[in-house]
Formats: C-alpha cells, sequence, structure tokens
C-alpha cells in the first residue's frame, strides 16, 4: 500500500495495481475503448492516457502501473486535448451514419464523441471503403466501423480459444480479418458472438432475421410459432432499461402473442426433455462401456469447436441435439400432426441469447426431407427490437403462461440458462435413476458461480461421480487436454460456449459484464428457489409426451427426432 | 483431370518440403514464425493455405495469426508468382520520377494488385521498397532482368514482348 496524488489528491493505491484500477476505484472517470475488465490490457486506443509529473509523455492509465509518489493530472488541458484528438482521428474515417446503425445509442464512440462535446468532423479525410462480410449466418462484419481496438481479436483468442480473427495487414491497410481474409463461414469462427458483446462499435453484430419474421407473421398461410430460451425471460427487461436480475417470463409470453405468434412454446421444457435423454444415454454409456466422460451437446458454438479442434473427441459428445433443436423436431412432428397442419407451412421461430443458434438451426442434419426444424432464430436484442417495433410494452403487459403441450417447465430445465445449470439438473435426475430416490437438498452448490471451470465429485448411492463444468472454449480447451491427456475421474462433462454460460450469450444484451451475467444467474437461481416443481424427471407434460408419442428415452422415435451426429469440420485453424 | 492430378501430387511434394522444413525447428514456438515462413516462402515460392495451416500445426499457432504476421510484412505473398514477375520499385527516388503512374498503368493493363498473380498464370506484380539503383529510376524488374527509365508508353511495350514471346512458345 503506498500513496499517489491525483489531481491533488492523495489516493492510496496497491503494489501491482494500474492506475486505471486505482483511479476507478476512487471515482475518477477515465474513458477507455480498448479496456477488458479480467484480460491483460492492450493499451492500443490511448483514450485513458493521463499526465504523470517527471514524464517526458503522456501515459496510458490501463497499462501503466502505479508507484509509490506518483502525480497524475487527469484533466489538465494536455489530457483532455489528447483524448479528444485520439476520438477525433478514430472519427475521421468513421462512418456518420449512426441514425442507420444497429449500435447506435449503446455505442461506445458515439457515447465518447457525446461525453466530450465534440460537435463536428475536424479531419475531413477520405474513408477507406471496405465490404461487409455478410458470409455467415450468425455474424455480420462491417470494417468500415471498425476502430482497431482489437478487443474482439482478444476475446476470441484469450476467453474462447478459438482465435479465428487477427489484425491483418499494416498501417492505414491494417483491418481485422479472418485467415486469408476469407468469410467467417468458412473460418474457424464458431459464431459465439462474444465479439458482438465485446465490440465498441457497431463493426460487429449479429445476422437479423427481423425482418424475415414480420413477413412470416403477416403470411396467413403460415403457422408461426415461437420457443424462447431459458436464459432470455432473466434478460429481456435490460432491453427496456431495467436493471440486471429481473424475471419477466409471463410478460414476455404476453408480449409474444401480441406479436402474433400462433403458440409460445418454453425451450426449458425440451431442457426437461434434454436431462432425460441425456440421462439415460449417460447411463447407457457407463453400463455398456460407451466413450467417456460423456460431453454435453446444448451449446452449438462448443459443437462446431470441438468437431474443429478435437474430432477424436466426438465419440464422447452426448448425441442429443439441443433444447432448440429438439423443440424444432417436436414441432413439426408431434405437434404438427396433432394439429393436423403441414410441417412446411408451419414457420418455428426460436429466441436465443446466442448468436450460433442461428447456424445451428442451419445446420443440414437438423430437418427432416428439406423442412428445417427451426426457421429463423432470434436474439434477446432482436427481441428487443421487435417488440419495440410492434410497440408492445413488456412492463405493463400482464404475464401469461407458455402454451401446452411444450409449455411446462421445472426450474432444473430453467437453470439451463446458466453454467453449471444442465450438470445440477442432470445430477438430481441422475440421483434418482441410481439410487431410486430424490436428494435431500438440490441446491448443489459446486455446480453455481462464475468461475470457469467448476467440478463436482460426490457418491451418489455406491457410485463415485466425478463432474465438470466449463464455460468460456478456452477453459473447455483445459479441461478436454486433461481428458486427452488419460484423466479418467470424469464421467460426465458440461460445456458452455459462453463465459457464464447462456446468461452471458453473444445474443445478449449489449453492455453485458461480469456483473450483469451474475446477476442474471441470481434470477434464474432465485426461480429455483422459489417454485416447488424442480426435477426434470417430474415434468407431468414431458411425461405424457413419452407416453403419447416418443415410447421411452433412447427409443427408436427419440432416436429419429432427438439424437443427430457430428463430424469432423474442416477449416483453416 | 491431368491438371488436378498433377496439382495434387505437387501439392503432396509441396507438404513434403515443407515438413523438412519444419524438422529443421524442432519444438519451436511462436519465435520461429518469420525464418519458418522465410524458409518456406523461398522454397514454395509463396505461401499456400495448405503451408500456413501446417506451419501453424507444428508452431501451435492459428492460422489467423499466421496470415496477420505475414500480412503485415511486404516480402511474403499468398499466390505462386507468374512466369513473369514483374517488381516494381516504390522508392524515393522512383516516386519522383513517376513509379506513382507506372504502378497505375500496370494495374490497369494487368488488371493486378500488387501481391497478385493473373489468373492465366503469365504476370505478377509486386511492389518493393528500394532497388538500390536509383540513377537509373523509376525502375521495374522482370524476372530479375532490370529496365532503366521505364515510362508507361514502354511498361505497355515491355508487357506486349512478353505476350508475344508467349506467343510465340504456344505456336512452337
Amino acid at each position: 500500500m503506498f500513496e499517489i496524488e491525483v489531481d491533488g489528491r492523495k489516493i492510496q493505491a496497491n503494489e501491482g495495481e494500474t492506475i486505471l484500477t486505482v483511479l476507478r476505484r476512487e471515482g475518477v472517470q477515465v474513458p477507455t475503448l480498448c479496456f477488458m475488465e479480467g484480460l491483460l490490457p492492450s493499451g492500443a486506443c490511448r483514450m485513458c492516457v493521463v499526465e504523470a509529473e517527471g514524464m517526458p509523455a503522456l501515459v496510458p492509465s490501463c497499462s501503466y502501473p502505479a508507484a509509490a509518489g506518483m502525480k497524475l493530472k487527469t484533466r489538465s488541458p494536455k489530457v483532455l486535448a489528447a483524448r479528444r484528438t485520439v476520438l477525433e482521428l478514430l472519427m475521421a474515417n468513421h462512418p456518420d451514419d449512426c441514425l442507420y446503425c444497429s449500435r447506435s445509442g449503446k455505442c461506445d464512440l458515439q457515447n465518447l464523441s457525446q461525453e466530450m462535446g465534440i460537435r463536428g468532423r475536424r479531419f475531413p479525410a477520405t474513408r477507406t471503403p471496405q465490404d461487409a462480410d455478410v458470409s455467415s449466418p450468425s455474424i455480420v462484419r462491417d470494417p468500415e466501423k471498425c476502430v482497431l481496438c482489437g478487443k474482439c481479436v482478444r476475446v476470441c483468442e484469450e476467453i474462447q480459444g478459438v482465435s479465428a480473427i487477427d489484425f491483418v495487414g499494416r498501417g492505414s491497410r491494417a483491418h481485422v480479418g479472418t485467415a486469408f481474409d476469407q468469410g467467417l463461414n468458412v473460418s474457424s469462427c464458431v459464431n459465439c458472438g462474444q465479439c458482438i458483446l465485446a465490440c465498441p462499435t457497431g463493426a460487429l453484430a449479429e445476422r437479423s432475421y427481423i425482418d424475415q419474421v414480420i413477413a412470416a407473421l403477416a403470411d396467413p398461410s403460415k403457422t408461426v410459432v415461437v420457443q424462447h430460451a431459458p436464459a432470455v425471460s432473466v434478460t429481456l427487461a435490460e432491453e427496456f432499461g431495467v436493471k440486471p436480475g429481473k424475471d419477466v417470463d409471463g410478460q414476455m409470453v404476453a408480449a409474444l402473442r401480441r406479436v402474433g405468434f400462433k403458440r409460445v412454446f418454453d425451450t426449458s421444457f425440451t431442457a426437461d426433455l434434454t436431462i432425460m435423454e441425456e440421462g439415460s444415454e449417460l447411463v447407457h454409456r457407463v453400463q455398456t462401456g460407451g466413450a467417456l466422460p460423456m460431453l454435453t451437446s446444448c451449446s452449438p458454438g462448443w459443437i462446431k469447436f470441438i468437431e474443429q479442434f478435437y474430432p477424436d473427441l466426438l465419440p464422447n459428445v452426448s448425441t442429443c441435439k439441443s433444447p432448440q433443436q429438439m423443440m424444432g423436431a417436436l414441432i413439426k412432428s408431434f405437434w404438427a400432426e396433432r394439429e393436423k397442419i403441414d410441417p412446411a407451412s408451419i414457420v418455428s421461430v426460436s429466441i436465443m441469447p446466442c448468436t450460433a443458434k442461428k447456424f445451428e438451426c442451419s445446420r443440414e442434419e437438423m430437418g427432416r426431407g428439406g423442412v428445417a426444424d427451426v426457421d429463423y432464430v432470434l436474439t434477446t436484442r432482436e427481441l428487443g427490437q421487435l417488440l419495440r417495433i410492434f410497440g408492445v410494452d413488456v412492463a405493463t403487459i400482464a404475464p401469461e403462461t407458455a402454451d401446452t403441450p411444450f409449455g411446462e417447465r421445472t426450474t432444473a430445465g430453467k437453470i439451463f440458462g446458466a453454467s453449471g445449470g444442465v450438470m445440477e439438473a442432470a445430477v438430481r435426475t441422475a440421483h434418482v435413476l441410481i439410487t431410486g430416490q430424490e436428494m435431500g437438498d438440490l441446491k448443489i452448490q459446486p455446480l453455481r458461480g462464475q468461475k470457469g471451470i467448476k467440478e463436482l465429485h460426490a457418491k451418489i448411492g455406491d457410485l463415485e461421480v466425478g463432474a465438470a463444468v466449463a464455460s468460456g472454449l478456452a477453459n473447455a480447451r483445459k479441461l478436454l487436454d486433461e481428458v486427452r491427456a488419460g484423466r479418467k475421474d470424469l464421467q460426465f462433462i458440461e460445456i458452455m460456449t459462453c463465459p457464464g454460460g447462456c446468461v452471458g450469450g453473444g445474443g445478449q444484451p449489449i453492455g453485458t459484464d461480469q456483473a450483469k451475467v451474475r446477476a442474471r444467474m441470481g434470477a434464474l437461481y432465485q426461480i429455483d428457489r422459489d417454485e416447488a416443481s424442480r426435477v426434470s424427471h417430474k415434468n407431468q407434460h414431458v411425461q405424457r409426451l413419452y407416453q403419447e408419442f416418443l415410447g421411452k428415452p433412447l427409443g427408436e422415435k427419440s432416436h429419429h427426432l432427438l439424437h443427430t451426429h457430428y463430424q469432423k469440420r474442416e477449416v483453416l485453424i | 483431370m491431368g491438371t488436378a492430378t498433377t496439382e495434387k501430387t505437387k501439392g503432396a511434394e509441396g507438404a513434403e518440403a515443407i515438413r523438412a522444413i519444419l524438422e529443421a525447428h524442432p519444438g519451436a514456438g511462436r519465435d520461429a514464425l518469420i525464418p519458418v515462413l522465410q524458409e518456406v516462402q523461398e522454397q514454395q515460392g509463396f505461401l499456400s493455405k495448405e503451408a500456413v495451416v501446417q506451419i501453424g500445426r507444428h508452431l501451435k499457432l492459428p492460422a489467423s495469426k499466421i496470415y496477420g504476421v505475414a500480412t503485415f510484412y511486404n516480402q511474403f505473398r499468398f499466390q505462386p508468382k507468374g512466369k513473369y514477375h514483374i517488381m516494381l520499385c516504390r522508392g524515393t527516388a522512383c516516386h519522383v520520377k513517376g513509379s506513382q503512374r507506372l504502378l497505375s498503368s500496370i494495374v490497369k493493363l494487368l488488371n493486378l494488385q500488387p501481391g497478385q498473380t493473373s489468373r492465366d498464370r503469365l504476370f505478377s506484380l509486386e511492389v518493393v521498397a528500394c532497388m538500390g539503383a536509383c540513377g537509373l529510376a523509376p525502375v521495374v524488374s522482370v524476372n530479375g532482368e532490370f529496365y532503366a527509365k521505364v515510362t508507361p508508353r514502354k511498361l505497355a511495350e515491355m508487357i506486349q514482348e512478353c505476350r508475344q514471346k508467349e506467343r510465340g512458345d504456344v505456336s512452337n
């Protein structure tokens, strides 16, 4: 602990802290563009410069360590002029189309420009025209709006361990691109969308399908149904300015009906179904000597990741489709039959916290006879947009419940939205499969929280159970490398692509950070605490579905509709 | 079909040659990237996608990172050289003597950007910073042969000559 002087005020700092950390703790606002909480600083944007007495030049506070006796000025004319110039230079090569930009209102560049009171283009440079990359079903990249802060590159490499993109070229030609500047669709990109959340501008956005959904809703020859993922109801309110951690499940269901969807189904229902299928699959593998540890398959970014980087471990991946695709398959088979609707005239929309789901629904194997099981995927952000377009006010609408037969859910299905939730739900049901008895306390604390890797070693009946949970694909890499190296104490591994699981998904509201992820997780676990139905095997409608249609878990119908296969994927890695 | 087979054999031979280069760098990491890229380009004439993936596996680096590093430096190219490899000097003396005009006319004549190779594999264009022949500015070299005080008209004639030679080759 030592003292430094900031703008004439004495404040305490600790060894090893950066100047920025100290300033933020003391309530001194310093603008940043390239700074990322929890990652090593890159010092690329120079927005955070401060003046340090005795130093020849301004220092970037994000990457400069605080030292005893330092005398800093954070708002001297020199500092303010430098920050302003940095912004004005960035804006010299930035389009002036905020009116049409998907990021308007949530753009760091726009906000900083407002905060600094910039009222004109000081450097009228000619802008470099660059083509947008619209090749991906999930993500659109517009390099003209890029400020080269490098956050997307770092998140892709350090958090996700994918490195699909990097800085390409030099000087005025430098840009962020894939290997050989190919389209994202043929790169190693797993479509997770974490780069979108990291991007300070509109250079990265989801590929939007709002127009297609609106057109379908207006088409009288179509039956448009919708499903919504467990993690959407606890984040949608943020799109309307409510602070994180509020669940608006009922209001969202009502709002979706108001928009015109014929049926509103809850993907948490198929999450419960996933537990029945995946649990049975695990037991089957243990009994028949199948590939272990079994790896979960709900997260489509993770699936593409393993197909590219660890194809040797594909036999370990559960053959279960994700809850989205199970629901999609059931809607266009069981439900279509029951309602006597031609599956080809059903438009199946899903609301997901995820950009990779857009890719998943377009996978060849996710449909039958040329009819895709899920037609369009909208992210939480796009749902916010859709509701604004339709003028539906989530705050005042009266809550409603989702439709039968896929509307009932247990809280086990709901906590799928948080990293560790699938495992917790699975252990609750596995306990019954193994011992014949319900667990005493259903809460499994070691599987909760925001740690990148969580493990559970417990005795269920006579069985030593080893389970691990990873979120963020760089963490998944660590676990997979251990498994490759011969680690044997794990039977089941849950992997979620995004840090914290779906509540931190790439389709969630802009401004997602670890504190918000914590609040959203809290909302899911609050639901689990408040409600009575907490184990997937007690979902009445799931049981009825087995009785009336599917037969039994891993049965022939299940195999046909709810399970799939994976293949090694050749991309430039 | 014959061509496809040749390309395939070529690819296999290329992979073998690259493997030999990589084996000379056992246990190498990212700090060996540039020397490895230089050796591979020396051997292959350019850096192919396959080569980059192969190098990436050995050095444990993603292809995007290798491409990023390689595009930072002018010396690396990603398409094979053409039969006539044209180097155009954009150094200071050549610039003063009008090399920008030469560049625009060559880009127009061959429909090529620097670093690219024409689809018939006849011409490739490389822009260099200085060839050390400033007294002869502006300088262009074709397959190592230097042409002094080049004008756009002379350049057009040079290219025409190459094309004529090609036609002669074909009729022979």
